[in-house]
């Protein structure tokens, strides 16, 4: 799973490094029309490559923290099968981190420094797994709707200029849209079960149901970094845009569940041919991106727990190969 | 093994009975370490460990699973995988007791993993031949899968006994105080027996001693002390667990406990 649009809100990008040439970032540029793929060795500008490892690692820490929220329920799947579906789903997440993580490392950043940005509390993650699991539909809810966000931000993604990036999100959007139908099925199976199931499926959908419109990112006219990301192709889509797509989709589905969506301002649109939903709680948004959303504490001292209580363990596996880096017999 | 060939409608109660329990058996030991190992999930001390051990919790629960389906089978009351492992009480759970040991720090875990792994490698290979060609093909799977986990927990036995001193004294305090369990995994009783008799499983007096230099020679290689025998008052298999099952089944359960009847 992954991610609001947040590459709209880190640093300005930097400044065209000194020496970039005009007829160099030309060239670039045209490659990037023509819709060819931008490689690791190719020249890049400089703030190219800081949007992408910004984007990219930001991306990679949101599946990875974003283990966490579902991990939780590991433990306690209600069935053998769930317990093996959301098992090997939250791995998934955790492989996805990793080749998301590689993907940044051809741009010229390590994954220690990634990682440091996000024990440190200076790079972001979505803030969607800041929310808490509190019930077993909650899992159904995050599969649905946040993995079905999720998936509508990426498969633009799959066509983004830079090559390693594109062809990473070719495999996670596969595994992404298992993911949403397991849970859609989740959802389903709640929704036609007992009154409490139903009552769950429709608590998970009111506490889940905003925050995953909020993935999407600001709205247009106060997304500072869109156009810039659109030239570039790193970005194909605006996020409401992507938001109003979700939500035309989404909707229905609600109906098919016989959920109600939380929001009494929802309506059909019959001229412009969408659902129309009521004002966002943008104050929410940023509350939470700030860190004051209700888990931001506990996902990052997780995350650094597992951190600390694994040093010794990192630690060892480096003495050990070093010891057999000089144990092994020199080639005649 | 004989070449026998097993034939489930001359089974008597008390075959029947020991048939069960043995496949139960096998069924809850996977079950529980896959479940111990989920509560790892996240929390590992890299990327890769998260992802390698949700992989052997994923291969263990899928051996539950045929397992207690089987189980369930034989016993012919009507319980399927679920209601065998969310509707039992720690006393009806069949698992060695080593499974349910609380994970404790990544060494633990891989000690834990490790004593199994290696135990597991010498069940399933010896059931392939069995004469009870569904346990034979259950087994055929998991030895494959087993193959994969010792490679895993032997592996990093290995880099943690020869790693750092600190990492040599975290595992070899970890062998030290789960060694004790292990003289529950070859101790033969009358359901062992009747499988034995019957070709449906191997004879563990045979398999202990292969089993012993396996983990000698991972040991040589981790540089790590072989403990004392000790004598062994837990008989998980037959119901007789330490106090962590409970907590586990607590957690595991609840779910169904909590909504008895209703479809997940």
């Amino acid at each position: 799973m992954y991610t609001q649009a947040l590459d709209t809100h880190g640093k300005e990008p930097l400044p065209a490094a000194t020496g970039e040439s005009g007829a160099q970032a030309q060239r670039f540029q045209a490659r990037v029309d023509a819709e060819d793929k931008i490689e690791p060795k190719d020249w890049m500008p400089d703030a190219y490559r800081q949007t992408l490892i910004r984007q990219i690692s930001q991306h990679a820490h949101s599946e990875i923290v974003g283990m966490l929220p579902e991990g939780n329920w590991i433990t306690r799947a209600p069935s053998l099968r769930r317990k093996a579906v959301l098992i090997a789903k939250v791995q998934d997440e955790g492989g996805h981190g990793m080749y998301l993580y590689s993907a940044a490392e051809t741009l010229g950043i390590s994954r220690a420094q990634m990682f440091e940005q996000l024990l440190s509390g200076t790079a972001k993650y979505s803030s969607i797994f800041n929310y808490p699991t509190l019930t077993w539909a909650d899992l159904g809810a995050i599969g649905w709707l946040v993995d079905g966000a999720a998936i509508m931000n990426q498969i633009p993604i799959c066509r983004c200029s830079y090559g390693p990036y594109a062809r990473a999100m070719v495999r996670i959007c596969k595994e992404e849209s298992f993911h949403q139908r397991q849970g859609f099925e989740i959802m389903l199976t709640l929704a036609q079960g007992s009154g409490a199931q139903r009552a769950m499926a429709q608590d998970a959908l009111n506490r889940w149901w905003w925050p995953s419109i909020m993935m999407f990112g600001p709205s247009d006219a106060d997304s500072k970094h869109t156009a810039q990301s659109m030239r570039w192709k790193i970005k194909r889509f605006s996020n409401d845009e992507l938001r109003q797509k979700f939500v035309d989709i989404t909707v229905p589905q609600a109906q098919f569940l016989g959920l109600a969506i939380p929001d009494r301002e929802l309506r059909w649109d019959p001229g412009t041919q969408h659902y129309l939903i009521g004002p966002i709680d943008w104050n929410e948004f940023h509350a939470v991106l700030k860190g004051n959303g209700p888990c931001n504490r506990e996902r990052l001292e997780a995350r650094r727990a597992a951190d600390e209580a694994g040093r010794w363990v990192r630690e060892a596996a480096a003495a050990h190969a070093r010891k057999q880096s000089t144990r092994t017999p020199q080639a005649p | 093994m004989s070449a026998r060939t097993y034939a489930p409608n001359e089974r008597d109660p008390a075959q029947q009975e020991a048939h069960f329990r043995y496949v139960l058996r096998l069924g809850d030991t996977s079950l529980v370490l896959g479940q111990r190992l989920g509560e790892w999930v996240g929390h590992a001390p890299a990327l890769e460990e998260d992802l390698g051990l949700a992989n052997l919790a994923l291969d263990l629960i899928g051996q539950a699973r045929l397992l207690l389906t089987y189980a369930g089978e034989l016993e012919g009351r009507g319980r399927d995988e679920d209601a065998l492992a969310f509707l039992r009480d720690a006393p009806e759970f069949a698992n060695l007791t080593l499974a349910e040991q609380p994970n404790g720090d990544f060494g633990h875990t891989i000690v834990r993993q490790w004593l199994l792994d290696a135990w597991q490698l010498e069940i399933y290979e010896g059931l392939r031949v069995s004469a009870d060609t569904r346990l034979g093909a259950i087994a055929a799977k998991a030895i494959k899968e087993t193959r994969y986990h010792h490679r895993f927990s032997s592996g990093w036995l290995i880099r943690l006994g020869d790693g750092t001193q600190e990492s040599h004294d975290r595992v070899q305090a970890a062998l030290d105080s789960l060694w004790r369990f292990t003289a529950e995994l070859f101790a033969a009783d009358d359901v062992d027996e009747r499988m034995k008799a019957a070709a449906i499983a191997p004879a563990l007096t045979e398999l202990a001693p292969r089993w012993s230099a396996r983990i000698d020679e991972d040991l040589r290689a981790a540089t790590l002390k072989r403990p004392a025998a000790q004598p062994y008052p837990w008989h998980g298999r037959r119901g007789v667990h330490t106090e962590h099952l409970g907590h586990m089944l607590t957690e595991m359960q609840h779910l169904q406990r909590t909504y008895p009847g209703v479809r997940w």
